[in-house]
């Protein structure tokens, strides 16, 4: 068991906790670095797919899992970004323009979104941002001339600063970097006295509020960012299917969005890459065992679904803190071993925390 | 205006079963603080069911239609006890993610089964392609049975509230359930019942809807248009579930004749937002604030 003395303040916001963290990170990202040149170039795509998930659900984690505010229509932010960086990037803007522009004009739509949160919450929250997500969808489906409507929208050669991005491997390390960017902007965001913010209000939001925290301004930049965040991973996702269409960016996506985030662990970095990683090898592996199974049930249509309904309800009922609250309990074991309790990690429960006052 | 009425008929009956499917949202609700995704997927179970009736069995339409519900009653207090009850205390989102599983596993399992599969299948019934003409309206009889059914399971269910021991322990429970504890009531129990009540209300709303559409593994995301119903009306209460529904089907079929073409899918979202703008609770939720 490690013991920690903090004895100034900037060793409390130090990235690295202590040494072990930095030279375990230190090895992930060689091997990060390595990874191209070991893997096939199936499988390099597949880690292309998690890092822009994994950024998807950092911005979805901001606002779900730090400040607590429930969207059920983040799809639609990934639409708006994809959407943006295919227009632009047709009009022969550079990539790095066009990306901060595909995030901000995703953000300054997710600061309209958060308006009902000013009023709203729980529940009604979730089907406002539902209601968005489906009015976005239909939209993109109507707009033919900016979107190309249901028929989709192809995408050209994607270069950055004169370098052509036409390789898996140049791709694995265009979507590195930008993540990376987002790990750290994220971690750096919620050791701020913004992310202290949301982190109360998702605590407590009277409990916030009579801390002097403005409820309507960090819902608004919660939301801003997340948006903004999902917008960034929209115009990667473009680039790397090179073709978009609105049926990508359904009700659907956006709930697949949230049992990421529950599969991984709410409420923590680690969960959100956990979670895409997870759920992009577990669709892999659903693809590969489709081959090998008998073919009465592997060619069932339904097998996608009902192994998706199987994991979120198991993970819901015997793993409520996700992948990485497993990890958490299995260093503990190790750290404390032979002391390890059964109920260090068990949730209070209430007999009904209820939202309702009489 | 002629043409308008005949348009508010149709969206009268298309909004008794978003209203249906409300109801079974709020009466959840109310009892547990639980919103459940699943909602439109036990429709589609009930559905379902009602094409084993009657096709697979052989029984009677109607006969079909109390089986599949009593059936479903019995589902959805299984599921209370195998998913939502080890749930009870945990926070609301992870609930939520609960039914949104069970909606996939049951979207999954109905493909899988052999007779019902991922293909539309056509519900038989008694009343098809009937018409009663009213003054010049002409009324398609699956129209006046859902609004007819509908009244007579609102019915049924107010008199269950109002004059039943179970039914008052229900509205105690939903009101206040540590107090209900208190007087004696088995509010696990009660709770329950009220999922299997849902998932019955939920069953009776796809048997109803199949003659319309067809049955099929994907129907259930009608469901999804029922939450603006549902918060329409106020998300707490019984009566306001039914309006709101009616609301949403008069607006969506209106918006989709009047409007160009696209408004018809998305209507029912606007008036939800429009409402959640002016006036959050819905028309008939309760304005109360917390207290610390």
């Amino acid at each position: 068991m490690r013991f920690l003395f903090k004895t100034d303040y900037q060793q409390d916001i130090r990235l690295f906790k202590h040494g072990g963290q930095a030279f375990w990170y230190s090895a992930l990202a060689v091997a990060l670095l390595a990874a191209p040149w070991l893997l096939s170039d199936y499988w390099i795509s597949q880690l292309v797919f998690i890092w822009i998930y994994s950024i998807v659900s950092l911005g979805l984690m901001i606002l779900v899992g730090f400040t607590g505010q429930v969207s059920i229509g983040h799809a639609a932010f990934l639409a708006m970004g994809a959407y943006t960086e295919a227009y632009l990037h047709a009009h022969g803007w550079p990539f790095v323009l066009s990306l901060g522009f595909s995030a901000l004009v995703a953000g300054v739509t997710g600061i309209i979104v958060g308006l009902p949160a000013l009023r709203v919450k729980g529940m009604y929250l979730a089907i406002a941002t539902m209601a968005f997500g489906f009015i976005v969808e239909e939209g993109v489906a109507r707009a033919e001339h900016i979107t190309g409507g249901n028929a989709g929208k192809m995408l050209g050669a994607l270069e950055v600063f004169g370098i052509p991005i036409d390789s898996e491997l140049r791709m694995y390390f265009l979507t590195l970097i930008v993540l990376a960017l987002v790990v750290l902007g994220v971690m750096n965001l919620m050791r701020s006295p913004t992310g202290r913010a949301f982190v109360a209000i998702r605590d407590s939001e009277i409990s916030a509020q009579s801390m002097g925290i403005n409820l309507a301004r960090y819902k608004t930049t919660a939301f801003a960012l997340s948006a903004a965040i999902t917008g960034l991973a929209g115009a990667l996702y473009a680039h790397k299917l090179r073709f978009i269409s609105p049926e990508q960016f359904t009700f659907l996506q956006s709930i697949e969005l949230l049992i990421i985030l529950v599969v991984g662990g709410v409420g923590s970095i680690y969960g959100a890459i956990f979670g895409a990683a997870f759920w992009i090898v577990v669709q892999q592996l659903i693809v590969l065992a489709k081959d090998w199974l008998p073919p009465g049930i592997g060619q069932q249509t339904g097998l996608q679904p009902t192994i998706f309904g199987l994991i979120l309800v198991a993970f819901v009922l015997f793993e409520p803190m996700g992948l990485y609250g497993r990890w958490l309990k299995i260093r503990t074991f190790f750290q404390l071993f032979p002391f390890y309790r059964k109920g260090l990690f068990r949730r209070q429960k209430s007999y009904m925390k209820s939202e309702r006052l009489k | 205006m002629l043409q308008f009425l005949q348009l508010v008929a149709s969206g009268v009956a298309q909004g008794c079963i978003y209203g249906l499917i409300a109801l079974g949202f709020v009466l959840i609700y109310k009892a547990t603080e639980t919103v459940n995704f699943a909602q439109g997927d036990l429709m589609m179970v009930g559905g379902f069911l009602g094409l084993t009736g009657t096709l697979a069995m052989g029984m009677p339409f109607w006969a079909a239609f109390f089986a599949a519900l009593v059936v479903m009653l019995f589902f959805g207090m299984a599921l209370e006890r195998a998913v939502l009850r080890p749930l009870l205390g945990q926070p609301a989102f992870t609930v939520v993610m609960a039914t949104i599983g069970i909606g996939f596993l049951a979207r999954g399992i109905v493909t899988m089964i052999p007779e019902w599969g991922t293909d539309t299948h056509v519900l038989p019934v008694p009343y098809k392609d009937q018409v009663v003409h009213v003054g010049g309206l002409v009324l398609s009889m699956e129209h006046i049975v859902i609004v007819a059914v509908t009244a007579m399971l609102i019915l049924a269910l107010y008199l269950l509230f109002k004059h039943t021991k179970i039914g008052i322990a229900m509205q105690a429970t939903s009101q206040n359930q540590l107090a209900a504890f208190y007087m004696g009531i088995p509010v696990r129990r009660i709770n329950m019942l009220v999922w299997g009540i849902s998932a019955a209300v939920s069953a009776g709303a796809g048997l109803l809807l199949a003659p319309i559409t067809f049955v099929h593994a994907n129907m259930g995301f009608i469901g999804l248009k029922a939450f603006p119903a549902a918060v329409v009306g106020g998300f707490g209460s019984i009566p306001g579930a039914l309006v709101g529904g009616l609301i949403i089907g008069v607006v969506e079929t209106l918006a989709g004749f009047y409007l160009p073409e696209g408004f018809k899918d998305v209507a029912a979202y606007i008036v939800v937002l429009i409402m959640l703008a002016v006036k959050p609770n819905g028309l008939f939720g309760e304005n109360l604030r917390k207290k610390v």
